[in-house]
């Protein structure tokens, strides 16, 4: 099937009941086995148990940022190829991602405080995830505003794609301004920092949280189709109501 | 006179006359300035280390302030479609537009700053840098406030939108402006790598805000 067949609502609604229940099922195993696997991976010579929270706070920000690129991919398919299902998927994915950039720094604000001594620094790496929160809750509060659903996701795919120029800006001048964060350890040149008996559970997790992702998106996605069509044939049903009356 | 030179004429003269907004942010950024010192406290040694950052702060708020009028008004009256519809791109008619409100909006708080900076115990010296980099950089600002100005204009109700979408993308400005005004006050740090940054993101933000905004005006008022 061909990405141009999907632009039927319908037919994409007919594909995703079809592979949702097998994506929440692979979700469900793969959490499983991610999760034992990290709960049984070592403790860290330094940090003790706390390391565990890695496991989290990790895959987090790492899809927190995929969210944006997934937004971005959707706001060029509004706006370039007018693609109908673009803006859908550009709606749906807006608050899945600021729930993934919470959680990751909800998450590490836990870990900073044994590690670091407090929960929030204005350090380089957590000033650019919250900030990255706070473009998603704009463009959210861009779809909230608007009147029609349309014009709305217009706007944000405009929005999205003036963040998306903006945001290596704001990482790189906010890592100019302060920086305490580790620098990357997992995806360098040179290979992972990391020792495999931990490397091995934290990329399972991030498997996880992909599917999650994933998964929650197709969800979003249909209950946005869905909430469409129930606004217009709720518009369809006032102008009868009104007609008959006159 | 081409086009591009009457529209920024006019946009001037509209705000320079009565009803217009011109001296308004620069009167706001006189009243955010006082009001800093009774928050912080009278010390003039604490007030000279945190002066820039107050002023770049007040600026960028200041900035925001007659954001919104950008395009409403024209929308309003109808001639934000006569600019849609004309010859001249519309990409040239935002950028004359937001050039025209720098003007008015941006300039005097730069020319202003120098006389808040000495309330604020900014040394004597230091106060020509840190004029010009609020004059390198409050471009930046207008050109970034542009596109969020014509997002809210196209959905037709966002004043209370607007600061919400914009101030995030402002951080590099404000990271910069404020980090060479301090080079140029107590250094170590030379003060020509961010000022060079600063004037960088004025000018891509000139090319990329007047695009985004055109296309944002295309795109909400079809």
């Amino acid at each position: 099937m061909a990405v141009i067949d999907l632009a039927n609502p319908t037919r994409f609604l007919a594909l995703v009941n079809r592979v949702l229940p097998w994506l929440v099922a692979a979700t469900a195993l793969v959490f499983a086995i991610g999760l034992y696997r990290a709960a049984y991976a070592p403790d860290d010579y330094q940090q003790g148990a706390t390391v565990k929270i890695m496991f989290l706070h990790v895959p987090a920000a790492w899809l927190g940022m995929m969210g944006w690129v997934i937004m971005s991919a959707a706001a060029l398919g509004t706006l370039v190829w007018r693609h109908p299902l673009a803006d859908v998927a550009g709606k749906a994915v807006a608050p899945i991602g600021a729930a993934f950039t919470l959680i990751c720094l909800i998450t590490g604000a836990l870990w900073g405080r044994p590690t670091w001594g407090t929960y929030w620094v204005w350090d380089a790496r957590l000033t650019s995830v919250l900030i990255l929160f706070l473009l998603y809750l704009g463009v959210m509060a861009l779809y909230w505003t608007a009147e029609e659903p349309g014009r709305g996701a217009r706007a944000a795919a405009i929005l999205t794609l003036v963040g998306a120029v903006n945001i290596p800006i704001i990482k790189f001048s906010v890592d100019w301004w302060n920086t305490l964060h580790q620098p990357a350890s997992v995806l360098r040149l040179g290979g992972a920092t990391i020792d495999a008996s931990i490397l091995v559970p934290l990329l399972i997790m991030a498997g996880a949280f992909t599917l999650l992702f994933i998964t929650l998106h197709l969800a979003a996605m249909r209950n946005e189709i869905l909430r469409r069509r129930v606004r217009s044939m709720r518009l369809m049903q006032a102008q009868t109501m009104a007609e008959a009356r006159s | 006179m081409t086009a591009f030179t009457a529209l920024l004429l006019r946009d001037i003269r509209l705000s320079l006359r009565i009803g217009g907004g011109a001296l308004m942010g620069a009167l706001f950024f006189l009243i955010v300035v006082t009001l800093m010192p009774f928050a912080i406290g009278p010390d003039l040694n604490l007030l000279a280390r945190i002066g820039p950052a107050i002023l770049w702060l007040g600026a960028l708020l200041a900035s925001l302030l007659a954001l919104d009028r950008l395009f409403a008004m024209d929308q309003d009256d109808g001639s934000l479609d006569l600019l849609m519809m004309g010859r001249m791109p519309l990409e040239l008619a935002v950028l004359a537009k937001a050039l025209a409100h720098w003007i008015t909006t941006g300039l005097p708080l730069v020319i202003v700053a120098p006389v808040l900076g000495l309330m604020l115990n900014v040394e004597l010296r230091a106060m020509g840098w840190v004029t010009l980099t609020l004059l390198a950089g409050t471009p930046a600002l207008t050109f970034i406030g542009l596109v969020g100005a014509a997002l809210s204009v196209a959905l037709r109700r966002g004043g209370l939108l607007l600061p919400v979408l914009i101030l995030p993308l402002t951080v590099p400005v404000l990271i910069f402006g404020v980090a060479a005004a301090n080079a140029a006050i107590v250094g170590p740090a030379p003060f020509g790598p961010p000022f060079t940054i600063l004037c960088a993101l004025s000018l891509a933000s000139l090319v990329l805000g007047p695009i985004a905004a055109a296309a944002a005006l295309r795109h909400g008022l079809e």
